[in-house]
């Protein structure tokens, strides 16, 4: 089902949290709720639950409004970080909490139950206390209870946040999975960016209260609306710098006017510097002070000036103590203006033709 | 700083605990032992200590003795009335307390202000309530047109006024150790609980009973060998009577006479034996139980 949020905000005294904010999540798919700490999200899943309520604006599960109703009413499915799971109950009994709430006559509870143990791959375990299970298991047992009375939406709050690096990219390829198969309405909250970039169809970017982006994630990588969506996604970060209105990168890469008054810094991904021995399409020049070999991966870092560049895709050849020319395709770069707006958006190559991509 | 253990290091931990348990031998250890020879003590000189005979007589005696019986009867009343109302209203308490944040802290204190009293103090102060004249009691019963109850000389109501001032006495050591069970129930089984879509009654159900498992035991454990153990309450309250015809005659008061006003004590020391085996019998039961209680 569609959730919207209009105009909604929510402050805590004289604190807000959330700041106007308006978004629709459209039905069937999973979206991620994507900031730092503090920015807001898991008070927007708190809001969607019914868990809290906000002190301005309306809710709508499709047509629906419920900005009014409890959680007890509003019956989404949540997976808690901490799981939540009832610890004096059994695996079975816990997924079928929901449903004993819900009246369900006790045959019918478990035969529902015993689907959803099927789907979430926990049949081996149903007897058990909760505490007898790993921290992956328990998650499944989560997932399966929150499902259980069969929820329009499902909401999940940062629920890999607690589970050892392996077992993250098996559970994110679990809910996705999960997600598909039930087609369920499933909203996400991380604070990891490559959980939400990996496993949402569309991801809302949060930060300080307001929506800074939402989009898909290759829109939200390859255009960020700002220069915080810009900085906060990638690993290693962006590489931002000041822009000269009469250096080298205004030259190369023909910026018009008013573009070029507006600049006032340019972003460009460590993967989309290249290197270059063609001076007339060069951007950077640097000496490369710190080179890092994993396994295939290298990681060196430029001198450019004042500033150091992070490069990721160069080839494997290089030296420390090496200068290089550096340059990159004209749809790589990112331009931003004083208040971090993202503006310019080129689409031509740079005008030497062949940028060694 | 973890050693390994010499015989140096040993001798030096026992003499650190060596004060301690000089105190526990002398007051407690020596004491249960004593008692329990005692009440095989048949003839027994109690001023020169001297021991003339050893025997079951004394556990003949309290048997073949109707106000013994009388007393276990009594006794078992008494627990049974004030073990299961005291911690029914003092979860109910507990949970209101839970709830507000404004003053509980004002509330608790003077929930908790009956347990650090003394009890004669407090018995004396039930004397003047329950008074079938001017007694507060008989006034409120007024105002729903109930006859005064002679609750004091009364012997049908003796044991009720008795089992009402225990249970206020008892509420706020019970609320305390129940708000601090409450505290430990983590808010997010709440959430998850509202998110199932459980209304507060289920909520309480479902969520807090059994997760206050572990306090309910240790209360109810702890309540039924107070309530056992009942002497004070009765002494005062009824000015150093055990009720009128000896409708709140307990264990510990037949113990107490036996002791004190008929010097019988191998009699008394039987009595605490008795008494000893029943709390031990009923405890283990309690723990047996536990398992069902305690759901992890």
């Amino acid at each position: 089902m569609q959730v919207r949020f209009e105009d909604v905000t929510m402050s805590y005294g004289d604190k807000k949290v959330l700041e106007h904010i308006d978004f629709t999540f459209p039905a069937h798919s999973l979206v991620s709720i994507l900031g730092p700490s503090g920015c807001g999200k898991s008070t927007t899943l708190m809001l969607i639950s019914g868990l809290m309520f906000p002190t301005e604006g309306r809710i709508f599960f499709g047509e629906r409004e419920v900005t009014k109703l409890d959680a007890v009413k509003r019956k989404v499915g949540m997976v808690f970080q901490n799981y939540a799971l009832y610890p004096h109950l059994s695996v079975l009994d816990n997924i079928m909490f929901p449903l004993k709430m819900a009246k369900m006559p006790k045959n019918e509870r478990r035969e529902r139950a015993m689907e959803l143990v099927k789907l979430v791959r926990i049949e081996e375990h149903i007897d058990k206390k909760p505490r007898q299970l790993s921290g992956g298991q328990q998650q499944r047992v989560a997932i399966a209870r929150a499902l259980a009375k069969e929820p329009s939406i499902l909401l999940m709050d940062e629920p890999l946040s607690n589970l050892d690096a392996r077992l993250r990219l098996e559970m994110r390829e679990e809910i996705r999975r999960i997600q598909q198969k039930t087609n369920i309405t499933t909203v996400f909250v991380t604070h990891d960016q490559e959980e939400a970039l990996s496993l949402s169809d569309h991801v809302m970017v949060l930060d300080k209260g307001a929506i800074q982006q939402m989009s898909t994630p290759t829109v939200l990588y390859e255009r960020p609306e700002n220069l915080f969506v810009a900085e906060f996604l990638g690993k290693p970060a962006i590489n931002t710098l000041p822009f000269d209105p009469n250096g080298r990168i205004r030259r190369l890469m023909n910026i018009p006017q008013p573009y070029a008054g507006e600049i006032q810094s340019v972003g460009i991904r460590p993967e989309s510097l290249a290197v270059t021995d063609r001076t007339e399409e060069t951007l950077f020049q640097g000496e490369i002070t710190h080179l890092e070999r994993v396994g295939r991966d290298v990681t060196a870092k430029i001198l450019h000036g004042e500033t150091e560049l992070v490069a990721t895709g160069l080839p494997a050849v290089l030296e420390e103590g090496q200068t290089v020319n550096l340059t990159t395709e004209t749809s790589d770069l990112l331009y931003f203006d004083q208040s971090g707006r993202a503006v310019y958006w080129p689409a031509s190559k740079v005008s030497g033709g062949s940028a060694g991509a | 700083m973890i050693q390994n253990p010499t015989l140096k290091s040993t001798m030096k931990a026992w003499l650190y605990i060596l004060p301690m348990m000089l105190i526990i031998f002398t007051f407690n250890l020596y004491p249960i032992v004593k008692s329990f020879a005692m009440s095989f003590y048949t003839d027994y000189n109690f001023y020169d200590d001297v021991v003339l005979a050893y025997g079951l007589g004394n556990f003949t005696t309290i048997l073949q003795d109707s106000d013994f019986y009388l007393a276990i009867k009594n006794t078992f009343i008494f627990v049974l009335g004030v073990v299961p109302i005291s911690i029914a209203l003092s979860l109910g308490i507990a949970l209101l307390l839970n709830q507000i944040k404004f003053l509980s802290g004002f509330f608790r204190t003077v929930y908790f202000l009956p347990f650090v009293t003394s009890t004669v103090a407090i018995s004396l102060v039930w004397n003047w309530l329950y008074h079938r004249n001017y007694g507060l009691m008989n006034y409120f019963l007024g105002w729903f047109g109930i006859e005064p109850i002679h609750w004091i000389t009364d012997p049908d109501y003796s044991m009720l006024a008795l089992v009402i001032m225990a249970v206020w006495k008892g509420l706020g050591f019970n609320i305390i150790l129940f708000l601090v069970g409450l505290n430990n129930i983590d808010e997010t089984y709440y959430k998850a609980a509202k998110v199932d879509g459980a209304t507060g009654f289920n909520r309480f159900w479902n969520i807090t009973l059994p997760l206050l498992g572990p306090t309910l035991f240790l209360v109810s454990v702890l309540g039924v060998i107070n309530s056992f153990k009942v002497f004070d309450e009765v002494y005062a309250l009824f000015q150093a009577k055990p009720g009128p015809a000896k409708s709140t005659l307990t264990i510990v008061y037949y113990l107490y006479e036996k002791f004190y006003t008929e010097y019988q004590y191998g009699i008394a020391a039987a009595a605490g034996v008795v008494l000893f085996v029943i709390i031990l019998a009923v405890t283990l039961i309690q723990f047996a139980y536990n398992k069902k209680f305690v759901h992890y």
